[in-house]
């Protein structure tokens, strides 16, 4: 799966309450969650984001606590995928389960800027940062992860076990 | 090869040589969610097509987030929940009983468990020597149904801590400390075993605050071994028959070994807006504060309310200053009434609110002011995390707050008394 994106670009530390507040947790649906993503770090992400914008940001993404709503948020904005140094544990779980791709790539994010376009190829891990005419390739995923990923998250994950085993 | 308290544990409940790196499908003792990551879950698990909880009797619902409820959808997501209990038989854990991680300490985490919550600061339960860790909704909702989850076994960093605290300086300082040092993504994906003479000392409640701010550098887990203080403690809950010695192998294999001399470490505080961005209290001049927070899982217990009550007895908070005090439990609330200290404190010019996660985490009870300023006991000073990204939050030991409350400025504990 090819995906194409311009650039969000944010820093380190990019915490769980910054993606979505926890005043919009009792919000349940995700087209609302994703009208309040980023808003206490950049007001105006939700009004410039278009479908398959990419977020680019340095180490530790998704920190904090261990609501899904965050992946959730980003997702459901219309963001493609993250690109980050690092991830923050519970974070990369949840994305992993509700089908948000993470990609991890040192080298990508310190030569990507904002407003860069960048293309993806899952499977390969190939980042082409076409703005720049640059290449990298992210981290790959334990293998275990990779079928949890290609089920399509963990529900379909067990769904598809028991069934197999029914 | 010898194995790590995390390997040994994982080794034990998913049957199989659990070994850093790998993969291991554990099962699970003790699952639980709470208000404001529950509904997802139940959502979750009805799609997933699930109709029974494989462990009724250690599967829980909390609701301690919001509780009680400030608005009517959040009552309605309590409302979720009371009902999800019924049709599964689930544990629900009312409005007023505390928070979850105090109420999974006294009533269900033992040594050797593995304990998943969907909630970050599940990794409190590391303190009995479980496998205690925070996931989302999702993951929650499958563990419940099939009683078991998977993780990847993480490599281990050794905290060594020798030597005696000075006067004014608790285990919330040395934890916030040690984020200072690693940094808040410096233990990521990789679990903490605290070990040294410093922490065979310290009490079951010290070892809940450096346990419960793991996940604030990051780790998956942080673990303490078995011993005496954790048999007294379970005995005292009455749940003596639950404990298990557990240690780590002498030749068990650490990523890396840090060590700490306790005696070197001073009041520390995390300024706004992450726990890493620590400073000594002494150092930080002149932070008028609007709001002192004193709860939480981190520091809502019997023994941070005693500190904080020897600190303010016979004083006032200062005019300027909201002094705000959350039981982390009913039973935390009923012993500190008990030995006098809520007394105390309601002298000392405190609010007293329900047990539960009250301020903390920004929904309701003390939502701070456009530019105020709150030194809380918690765990996490987020931007916005109390409710207005326009504020800024300190995080402090008890010590600190009880000092900085009658001061009406962040203040070395040493300083008053």
């Amino acid at each position: 799966m090819k995906l194409s994106g311009k650039v969000f670009k944010y820093g380190a530390n990019v915490d769980t309450d910054a993606i979505i507040p926890a005043r919009y947790l009792n919000v349940s649906d995700p087209d609302e969650l994703a009208k309040h993503c980023m808003e206490d770090i950049d007001t105006e992400f939700v009004s410039k984001v278009s479908k398959d914008d990419i977020i680019v940001a340095t180490t530790n993404f998704g920190c904090g606590s261990s609501r899904e709503h965050a992946p959730l948020a980003i997702k459901t904005v219309g963001v493609s995928c993250v690109v980050a140094k690092s991830f923050a544990r519970i974070f990369m779980r949840n994305a992993i389960n509700i089908g948000l791709p993470l990609l991890e790539s040192a080298e990508a994010v310190d030569d990507t800027d904002a407003g860069d376009v960048l293309e993806v190829e899952l499977e390969s891990g190939k980042i082409v940062n076409t703005t720049k005419n640059q290449t990298f390739t992210a981290k790959a995923y334990p293998e275990f992860m990779l079928e949890l990923i290609e089920a399509g998250g963990l529900v379909e994950y067990t769904k598809r076990k028991i069934s197999a085993k029914g | 090869m010898g194995k790590t308290l995390v390997e040994k544990i994982l080794s034990n409940k998913s049957g199989t040589d659990a070994v850093a790196g790998g993969i291991a499908i554990a099962k699970v003792d003790v699952a639980f969610v709470q208000d404001g990551t529950g509904p997802l879950a139940v959502r979750q698990f009805d799609e997933a097509g699930f109709a029974k909880v494989a462990n009724p009797d250690k599967s829980i619902l909390f609701l301690d987030h919001a509780a009680p409820s400030p608005n009517q959808q959040l009552s309605n997501d309590h409302m979720l929940l009371r009902q999800f209990s019924k049709n599964t038989g689930v544990q629900l854990s009312e409005v007023g009983e505390g928070v979850c991680h105090q109420i999974v300490a006294e009533s269900y985490a033992s040594p050797g468990d593995v304990v998943v919550g969907a909630d970050s600061h599940t990794v409190t339960a590391g303190a009995f020597s479980a496998v205690a860790t925070g996931m989302g909704s999702t993951d929650i909702a499958v563990a419940m149904a099939l009683g078991k989850t998977w993780f990847r076994v993480p490599e281990t960093y050794k905290i060594v801590v020798n030597g005696k605290f000075q006067k004014g300086v608790y285990p919330k300082d040395l934890i916030l400390h040690l984020i200072g040092m690693i940094g808040a993504d410096g233990a990521t994906y990789k679990a903490l075993e605290f070990a040294g003479d410093t922490i065979d000392a310290m009490s079951m409640v010290g070892r809940l605050t450096i346990a419960n701010m793991a996940v604030e550098a990051g780790a998956k887990v942080g673990l303490f071994a078995s011993d005496e203080t954790t048999r007294d403690y379970l005995i005292k809950q009455g749940r003596g028959d639950s404990y298990v010695a557990i240690a780590p192998d002498a030749d068990a294999v650490y990523e890396r070994v840090i060590e700490i001399d306790a005696g070197t470490i001073e009041p520390t505080v995390s300024k706004p807006h992450t726990v890493d961005n620590t400073a000594l209290a002494k150092e930080l001049g002149d932070v008028k504060i609007q709001q002192v927070f004193m709860g939480t899982c981190t520091n809502g217990r019997l023994n941070d309310f005693a500190v904080a009550a020897g600190i303010l007895k016979g004083k006032k908070r200062h005019a300027d200053t909201r002094l705000l005090i959350a039981p982390a439990s009913r039973k935390v609330l009923s012993d500190a009434i008990a030995a006098g200290y809520i007394q105390t404190l309601l002298d000392a010019g405190a609010t007293i609110m329900p047990p539960g996660c009250a301020a903390c985490v920004g929904v309701h009870q003390g939502i701070l002011g456009d530019g105020e300023v709150c030194l809380s006991t918690a765990n996490r000073n987020f931007k916005g995390r109390m409710g207005n990204p326009d504020s800024y939050i300190y995080l402090a030991s008890p010590a600190t707050a009880a000092a900085s409350a009658i001061t009406g400025r962040i203040t070395d504990p040493r300083e008053v008394v």
